[in-house]
């Protein structure tokens, strides 16, 4: 199985390069990706730099465009898809099916790949895609079980990618409002989910205060993890005790079950984290490449070493393994 | 890695100008390594951001518009920057560096964040952007002796990572 690694800048891209990733995905500066923070990304120039690393290194580029175009202003995609082809970018992965047509129309060469954003989660909804805008493979929303990969696998006529470690949420992607509600912009449309311009920390007594736009995300007592201000990671007052609404602040892992990731017909497993420093993409590309290479009784101590990066400090298996309806 | 109280001590008596002096001539030889360094701050060029050394009686102050770089004793930094960031001296040269994931040590508690969080945030990705290694860029300011500077250098930063690695597991 291919290991896609992200990269929020060149050298964070040299890094996964390095440690060994197949593939790795990057955006452009903007907002036609979902990952639009300050100060992170690609210039047209630092990209085709990167692609050019990538290549002496056998490892492809995959572009992310991975958010939904603006109605009046699709011209700011189209150049970015016509800037990425032009580059020699080995793969396009997209969310709005507008632009997924207009880039197999103009460029029908062009390898295009389903954004997890695009929420395609279905046989009938994959197949879609792949007969309309000639898909190659479908980035998989984290909502499904392995028993349901297993069950999709073989009936759609593409490959499969799916994230393996790193950033969950709460797995509606590309139709979470929760960040729109509370700042006016989404990682759906902006590519920003709680946008760091709306975010407020503040230290209160010993507590850790998070805030987001006019909502109080959290209170972390002194000494306990602390996690993302997401409104999907909030902890609220719930009957009169403070509980986490939606999900608790911690990271997806489920490199514990590659195997049967592999045998449920999974060709590419994926790390989340472009927002995340070099070194991070470094020591968990590296792990991982190690994981997928020793036995299943190896890669728990491998694993272990990984879950200090995490949000809140602690991994979950999410919905791969899900145990409620 | 905590740096050492006995050297930190000696800061309270030492004269600000003097510390503002060396620190700026570290502050010019990085920005000489790497001219670029504030590029990808893109707007948030013009806010000033705090380095705290929770370790330290000094904070430093970056103005990236400059570029310039002040020196002064805590407290009082409330009003002189827009954005700060606050931890272990030796974590924040790592950081510095990009050797520590910052919002790993953010959600460890090892840092913590005030003020303008999206000028931060570019901050961090710029420093994490670059390729600064401070005992190679710095080193050239020992002349003659700078791989014997470079290597113990080196040195100290390996042994201060290895502690803080250590802890992340």
């Amino acid at each position: 199985m291919e290991l896609i690694c992200p990269a929020g800048t060149p050298a964070a891209f040299r890094e996964a390069v390095d440690a060994g990733a197949d593939a790795v995905y990057c955006g452009f500066r903007d907002e036609t990706n979902a990952r639009n923070f300050p100060g992170l990304n690609f210039s047209r120039d630092e990209l085709r730099d990167a692609i050019a690393y990538a290549r002496r290194h056998g490892t492809q580029t995959f572009v992310a465009l991975n958010t939904f175009m603006r109605a009046g202003d699709e011209e700011i995609w189209y150049r970015a898809a016509a800037d990425a082809v032009a580059l020699r970018a080995d793969a396009l992965i997209l969310a709005d099916f507008g632009l997924m047509a207009h880039v197999a129309e103009r460029y029908p060469e062009q390898r295009l790949h389903v954004s997890v954003q695009a929420s395609a989660s279905n046989v009938d909804a994959i197949n879609f895609l792949v007969d309309a805008f000639h898909a190659r493979r479908v980035v998989l929303p984290r909502t499904l079980t392995i028993a349901d990969i297993a069950r999709i696998a073989p009936k759609i006529r593409c490959e499969i990618e799916v994230f393996v470690f790193g950033g969950l949420c709460v797995m509606a992607e590309g139709r979470c409002s929760l960040s729109s509600y509370a700042t006016g912009k989404s990682p759906n449309m902006n590519g920003v989910c709680s946008p760091a311009s709306h975010v407020r920390y503040r230290q209160e007594g010993k507590e850790l205060v998070s805030e987001l736009g006019n909502y109080t995300i959290n209170r972390f007592p002194a000494g306990e993890a602390a996690g993302y201000p997401t409104l999907c990671k909030g902890r609220f007052d719930i009957a009169d005790s403070p509980a986490y609404a939606f999900e608790d602040p911690v990271s997806l892992d489920v490199m514990g079950e590659i195997d049967a990731l592999s045998a449920a017909g999974v060709s590419a497993l994926k790390i989340e984290g472009r927002q995340r420093g070099k070194a991070y993409v470094a020591e968990v590309v590296s792990t991982l490449k190690k994981a997928l290479s020793v036995s299943p009784a190896q890669r728990a101590p491998l694993l272990a070493r990984l879950r200090g990066l995490s949000e809140g400090q602690k991994t979950t298996s999410g919905a791969y393994e899900k145990r409620w309806r | 890695m905590e740096f050492p109280r006995l050297l930190a001590v000696p800061l309270n008596y030492m004269p600000l100008a003097a510390i503002e002096r060396a620190t700026g001539l570290l502050f010019t030889r990085v920005l000489k390594e790497h001219p670029d360094l504030f590029e990808r701050l893109g707007e948030y060029r013009a806010k000033r951001f705090a380095f705290l050394p929770s370790d330290l009686p000094l904070a430093f102050i970056v103005e990236p518009a400059g570029p310039s770089i002040r020196v002064i004793r805590k407290p009082a930094t409330q009003d002189l920057a827009d954005a700060s960031v606050e931890g272990p001296l030796f974590l924040l040269l790592a950081l510095l560096e990009g050797r520590c994931d910052a919002d790993a040590l953010f959600f460890s508690r090892d840092l913590s964040v005030t003020g303008d969080m999206e000028a931060m945030l570019a901050m961090r990705n710029a420093l994490d952007g670059a390729d600064i290694d401070l005992p190679r860029d710095l080193s050239k300011l020992a002349g003659p002796l700078a791989p014997l500077f470079g290597r113990m250098a080196q040195d100290v930063r390996r042994r201060a990572l290895n502690n803080e690695t250590s802890s992340w597991n």
